[in-house]
């Protein structure tokens, strides 16, 4: 091929920027992770859902890193990247939308639905007891 | 004229890669591929965003149903296991992490063949493709155990034996979701290292060194970083929110 002398000439970089990205999702997997188990011991609910939050946004650094590096996005060229990136946009909208129509199915329910509302507040007799279930015992066998 | 600019631009970012445009390249004039990559290669993108929006799908129909649902069984409840653990190992977090691991491993390796590719090196291309197919088993191998383990404790489609985080009820959501997201992405990857298979056979058969490139090897590797990346969001959807 006829770039395979500039190839050569890059491979070195080329290297180098793999070991760096791996170092970037190694770190990023780690503090995900410390996160997780710093959520286990954590009641209260607002601070659990920043420390999500968090966890979300470290999961989209790693997916850039992956998608731009790995799989070498960010060296293409502009047209490339666009005609990429500019239709997964449909996820913000995907997202959103979906999320906050499940939000609001749970409100329905949970104002006008007294079954429901009444699930959700009986707690299960001992955890045990459901692991022994007689229905559940004859499901697995 | 903003047209020039937007050349002067695509012109700069060339000149960090190895690819080499003519001066004054006139991207959408004809007779060359706008995006400057082969059609393959191409195609392989648009397969791979058609397929992030079918995981997309099945990811959000997850989490609209877990908004709609008042509780939610605590992952760290659930996942506590690992191979060789007594009945009362409770190591939430820990083995999933080595899988995420494995497969982060075996996408570097898998780049590093890409590379080698590249240089038209066939024995680094050999062996980084053998370490890539021996990561994607090793993470088939896992999963593997954990299904068995979960099957075990009474988890199946259709029947989930844990009750919610605030100790109310809970729905076979929980389990439908997580056998199908995890069962569609291990088949993903059951089809990566087919993928990589085919490509160790066609390497050692010299295919690529007659073609003069390595091309295809990089389609795989498009296809494996993907698998790598849906990883990503399974791993936090399912596991750590």
């Amino acid at each position: 091929m006829e770039h395979t002398a500039q190839v050569e000439h890059h491979a070195e970089d080329g290297k180098k920027e793999v070991m760096r990205v791996t170092l970037i999702l190694t770190v990023l997997t780690l503090v995900e992770l410390a996160l997780g188990f710093w959520m286990m011991k954590i009641e209260a609910q607002g601070t659990r859902l920043m420390i999500k939050g968090v966890i979300v946004i470290l999961m989209m650094a790693k997916a850039f890193y992956i998608v731009g590096y790995f799989m070498h996005l960010k060296h293409e060229i502009r047209n490339m990247i666009m005609t990429i990136v500019v239709p997964l946009l449909l996820f913000v909208w995907f997202i959103g939308a979906f999320l906050y129509d499940g939000n609001s199915f749970k409100n329905l329910r949970m104002t006008y639905d007294s079954h429901k509302k009444e699930m959700s507040t009986k707690k299960v007799e001992k955890k045990e007891e459901v692991k022994e279930a007689p229905e559940v015992k004859k499901a697995v066998e | 004229m903003p047209d020039d600019i937007f050349v002067t631009e695509i012109l700069s970012i060339n000149m960090s890669t190895s690819t080499t445009a003519p001066v004054n390249t006139k991207w959408w004039s004809g007779g060359k591929s706008p995006f400057n990559v082969e059609y393959g290669k191409l195609m392989m993108w648009y397969f791979l965003m058609s397929d992030a929006f079918t995981f997309g799908a099945f990811l959000i129909a997850y989490g609209t149903t877990r908004f709609a649902t008042a509780g939610w069984p605590n992952p760290n409840e659930v996942f506590k296991s690992y191979p060789f653990a007594g009945e009362n190992a409770n190591a939430p977090l820990v083995f999933v992490s080595i899988m995420t691991f494995i497969l982060i491993i075996s996408s570097v390796t898998m780049v590093l063949a890409v590379k080698a590719g590249q240089e038209m090196n066939k024995k680094a291309v050999v062996n980084n493709l053998i370490l890539t197919i021996i990561g994607g088993l090793a993470f088939l191998s896992c999963q593997a155990w954990e299904w068995t383990h979960l099957f075990h404790e009474g988890a199946w489609w259709g029947r989930n034996p844990f009750i919610n985080a605030d100790g109310t009820q809970s729905t076979t959501n929980f389990t439908n979701f997580f056998f199908t997201i995890t069962g569609f992405h291990g088949f993903h990857v059951f089809s990566g290292v087919i993928i990589n298979i085919v490509m160790l056979i066609m390497t050692l058969m010299d295919k690529f060194e007659q073609r003069g490139h390595y091309l295809m090897i990089e389609k795989a590797g498009l296809y494996w970083h993907f698998v790598d990346l849906v990883w990503v969001f399974v791993f936090t959807c399912f596991y750590l929110i």
